[in-house]
């Protein structure tokens, strides 16, 4: 299988513009900056020969923009999903978000996307970075031509990929991949051994560092509400100047508690947080729980499946009977 | 100063329909539980979402507990079935975030169940006692 590349996306993309079956396309945007990949959308051929790029930095999950984008004409648009991303594309779809007709999901391959945080580790003066495959050639302004173990520069979302799979499609530009087992739960169970205190301290150190900006609400594709809490002016949680140890973790447990059993696990809001904060093992958490207590559950892994919090067994263990302090009794 | 002795403050969280009448029974028939508790009447335990609970801490309060009908004589159904769930996955995050695991509880007390009320109550002021004032859910916004 030949890797996936911008200008095979391109005259794919450009093709089924060609024959109309899809009117626009959602894509990635090449930015200013190596890493700054946008999510944009494409009319016709020229804008996707002047913009479009498929690299290592399009990580951003087209999903969400359909609900936007499904709205404004009445063609199809075509979309690029990666494995991780049609998982949110079917949680979108079983919370009938945008109409699944409106859409041409054209599956891309995904060997894991590169974090720039990690590359800017290694050098502040980055001035573009090319994929060999299993190394990555760092150009930099400073600190010459370096190349790097790929797999040390993928963030931890790609480390530990669920799954390689294609959930959804109407095309696919890969090789059909598997469902992954790539210990995500590792880093909650860590901390899941620690004591309160050590679990308070440590992310008293991560929450404290927010500063409220909401962009891993509005990333987020299971984040969807028209209307959301922390627009309420009276919510309490934007007020960072008298912080204490509640107004982070009001917002931080709230946004967690309003995706539990619709987050896929995407990695989008760790992926965005510009304080680098460790949201998804919040997240991971939950879908650790629902795991042992309610049964394995991977939202949008399956359209109209039902989530845990909206569903329940009569026999069902007591708060009591399945939590202690630090541990679990499962 | 005089040295009093250290009250948590309590809100608990009950439902109309089973809980709230345990209390009252609990009340007519003069049993003892500390006035420290609060008592938030409820339509239904489901109707307790996670920010109710936070807001309580926020607002100053030590524990807080959700009480509602036995597992399967909820007036709606099956109310509880999702409370359950809910508060299982919400005292674990908190557990998860280093709270107190003893400041959250879940109970159900049934109208009949005066006595249960009562001992519910005692029992649970009395772990939050041991745990001394909330601090990690604080907001000094809040402080009087
Ligand atoms: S909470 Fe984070 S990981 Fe979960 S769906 Fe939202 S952006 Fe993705
Ligand atoms: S993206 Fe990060 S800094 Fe911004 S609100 Fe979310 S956690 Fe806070
Ligand atoms: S009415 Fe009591 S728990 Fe639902």
């Amino acid at each position: 299988m030949q890797k996936v590349t911008k200008d095979i996306l391109i005259s794919k993309a450009a093709g089924l513009l060609d024959s109309q079956t899809v009117t626009r396309v959602l894509g990635w945007k090449r930015g200013e900056f190596y890493d700054d990949v946008t999510p944009a959308v494409f009319h016709s051929r020229e804008e996707l020969e002047n913009g479009f790029v498929f690299d290592d930095f399009c990580g951003a999950n087209l999903s969400k923009y359909l609900i936007k984008e499904t709205a404004k004409d009445d063609g199809k648009i075509l979309v690029f999903l990666k494995p991780c991303d049609t998982y949110s594309f079917n949680q979108l779809l079983t919370e009938r978000r945008f109409p699944r007709d409106k859409v041409y999901a054209l599956g891309v391959g995904c060997e894991g996307m590169l974090d720039s945080r990690k590359i800017r580790a290694v050098s502040e003066s980055v001035i573009s970075v090319r994929d060999l495959g299993n190394s990555v050639e760092v150009e930099t302004l400073y600190d010459g031509i370096l190349t790097l173990d790929r797999q040390t520069l993928l963030p931890d979302r790609c480390q530990r990929c669920k799954s390689k799979k294609h959930v959804a499609f109407d095309e696919l530009i890969a090789t059909d991949g598997k469902i992954l087992d790539s210990n995500r739960f590792d880093e909650v169970e860590k901390l899941e051994k620690m004591t309160a205190d050590e679990r308070y301290r440590f992310w008293q150190e991560q929450l404290s560092r927010c500063i409220r900006c909401n962009a891993c609400r509005d990333v987020c594709p299971a984040c969807t509400c028209e209307k959301c809490v922390f627009d309420n002016p009276d919510s309490g949680v934007a007020n960072k100047a008298c912080a204490n140890e509640f107004e982070e973790k009001m917002f931080h447990i709230v946004r967690a508690f309003h995706v539990v059993g619709r987050c896929t696990d995407c990695g989008e809001c760790s992926r965005v947080c510009p304080q680098n904060i460790p949201l998804h093992l919040l997240n991971r958490k939950f879908i650790k729980d629902i795991n042992t207590f309610y049964g394995t559950y991977q939202a949008g892994e399956t359209v109209g499946s039902r989530a845990p919090l909206v569903d329940y067994n009569p026999d069902d263990a007591e708060p009591s009977e399945v939590l202690t302090g630090g541990t679990h009794h499962v | 100063m005089p040295i009093t002795e250290y009250k948590p403050l309590i809100v608990a969280f009950c439902c109309n329909w089973c809980s709230y009448a345990g209390a009252d029974l609990a009340g007519n028939n003069r049993l003892q539980y500390p006035a420290d508790v609060k008592i938030i009447r409820v339509p239904c335990s489901c109707r307790v979402n996670p920010t109710f609970i936070l807001r309580a801490f926020q607002k100053g309060a030590d524990g807080v507990i959700i009480c509602g009908c036995h597992p399967g004589d909820c007036h709606y159904t099956s109310g509880n079935y999702y409370t359950r769930r809910r508060m299982t996955l919400l005292f674990s995050m908190l557990d998860f975030l280093g709270i107190e695991r003893e400041r959250t509880r879940l109970e159900w007390v049934s109208a009949a169940e005066g006595t249960k009320f009562a001992a519910t109550m005692n029992d649970f002021v009395k772990t939050v006692a041991s745990l001394g004032e909330n601090k990690r859910l604080e907001d000094l916004r809040c402080k009087k």
